[in-house]
């Protein structure tokens, strides 16, 4: 066998897709929360980020298509792994204690496969504008797509921003094992760095429910109009 | 003491199981959980009624032969505890207690709490030793050993292969076995010569013994008589990917022929 058919065929080699494609998708959740928050700055800086991002079309569709490929390889892989998993234990236990196994590790796939659907709304909410086609209509003072408007639009419905938290806790329990989760099976764990891994973990996740679900809140607390 | 049990029933591999319930009477609070149920069994006999199956052997929780699981957990939950080591002082008078076998594809139940754990010695025959010429017993001081090299070593070693991890696993994943044998070999220098094939075959046998993949839940460090850490399957992990950079399936493939 070789190296790269045991890449894809063992269980150990799909976890270092798992962990690679999934740290891709952290990095990008992070810029993308990082570039989102100039929200707080006013439309101006928010606007010109825009128009910077879709500035040379190559880049942007060569982020997208790889984004898409990450996002391809991490939920396929996930449901080969499930379903090996699940056909690996089919009888449950009468009494089926989670023993010391965390929520958060226990519901990664159900909350993967509820990010994917919310991954879909948001993009049909602000990137394709099905959702409302009149936010891509939206001009500012300088001609350029009013992303400000459109975000405060968008967020300015409680049942929508709700929706956004709601998922953004999804997201927290996510990467609070899913990070740690990856240098585990990647190898990059060991007795002492376990420690401060799964915490940094936890951590991160807080970090990108506190910074993303900001946006809503403010909106609907109006301190951003 | 006085409990009742509700014990898996099955007959043998082909035949569904069910469980039924049991009353275990005058039983010693010192008795160990299978003493309890060696009572039982004696009651059941004496009765006419066919015993219940449970693999023991050694009763001191060094075999590895003893398993079950105790109210939904392997061993009974008690900190690097086997199950013929977990005593009736444990529970209370007039608890009902649930008994089960390991359920895994990978460990077919042979009879009631009886499971088949030959899928453990497919993996350990794929590779789990070390190559070395027989002979003359070489001299002891020659390979010197750092002594944090020997002792971890020897954390891993204290697996006795009873299976807890995969019962334990919601995705009856053997990792935690595999992993502390691949690292009680390969932190010893005379096992560096066939580490990271060893690492190759013995993941190559274990996922074709139809065993889950490693979820990182941790729960089967938990419930190990021996608690052997997870960190040993980090280096099963690190050991596995410096396999396939150093394309050791080929090379485990030609040694095979």
């Amino acid at each position: 066998m070789t190296s790269f058919s045991a890449l894809y065929d063992s269980t150990l080699g799909k976890k270092y897709i798992m962990a690679l494609t999934g740290a891709g998708l952290f990095g990008f959740v992070v810029v993308h929360m990082l570039g989102n928050l100039q929200l707080f700055l006013g439309p101006e800086p928010l606007n010109r980020y825009a128009v910077f991002l879709k500035s040379k079309p190559g880049l942007l569709w060569g982020a997208r298509l790889g984004l898409l490929l990450l996002v391809f390889l991490h939920i396929l892989t996930a449901v080969q792994l499930t379903l090996r998993n699940r056909a690996a234990r089919p009888e449950k236990y009468d009494r089926s204690k989670p023993y010391r196994a965390s929520y958060a590790s226990r519901t990664l796939f159900l909350g993967g496969l509820a990010l994917f659907a919310f991954v879909v709304y948001h993009l049909m909410h602000f990137t394709v504008g099905t959702v409302d086609p009149s936010y891509l209509k939206l001009r500012d003072a300088a001609n350029r797509h009013d992303v400000y408007r459109m975000t405060i639009l968008g967020f300015s419905h409680p049942g929508v921003s709700a929706f956004y938290i709601a998922c953004m806790a999804v997201l927290c329990l996510h990467l609070s094992h899913g990070v740690g989760s990856a240098f585990q099976s990647i190898g990059f764990k060991n007795k002492q760095t376990a420690v401060w891994i799964d915490r940094v973990s936890k951590i991160l996740g807080v970090v990108v429910f506190l910074g993303n679900s900001s946006m809503p809140l403010a909106v609907l607390a109006g301190i951003l109009r | 003491m006085n409990v009742t049990l509700r014990v898996w029933r099955q007959k043998n591999s082909k035949t569904p199981g069910r469980f039924v319930e049991y009353q275990a009477k005058n039983i010693i609070p010192d008795m160990s959980f299978l003493e309890m149920l060696d009572v039982v069994n004696e009651d059941l006999i004496a009765r006419g009624e066919e015993p219940i199956a449970f693999d023991s052997d050694c009763r001191e929780g060094i075999c590895g032969k003893c398993s079950a699981v105790v109210n939904g957990v392997p061993h009974g939950g008690h900190r690097g505890t086997t199950v013929c080591q977990l005593h009736m002082r444990h529970f209370k008078d007039g608890d009902r207690i649930v008994i089960e076998p390991w359920r895994a594809t990978a460990f077919p139940v042979i009879k009631d709490l009886v499971v088949d754990r030959s899928a453990f010695d497919r993996i350990i025959q794929a590779s789990g030793f070390i190559s070395v010429s027989t002979g003359q017993a070489p001299e002891a001081n020659s390979i010197s050993i750092p002594r944090v090299v020997a002792e971890r070593a020897m954390d891993a070693a204290a697996c006795i292969g009873c299976g807890a991890c995969v019962a334990a696993c919601k995705n009856a994943s053997a990792m935690l076995f595999v992993a502390a044998k691949n690292a009680h070999l390969g932190l010893l220098p005379q096992g560096q010569a066939e580490r990271y094939r060893r690492a190759f075959t013995l993941v190559k046998a274990m996922d074709e013994a139809g065993f889950g993949s490693c979820t990182n839940t941790n729960s089967c460090e938990a419930v190990c008589p021996k608690e052997i850490s997870v960190e040993f399957i980090a280096r099963l992990n690190r050991d596995y990917a410096v396999a396939l950079l150093r394309g050791s399936g080929r090379e485990a493939a030609s040694s095979a022929d």
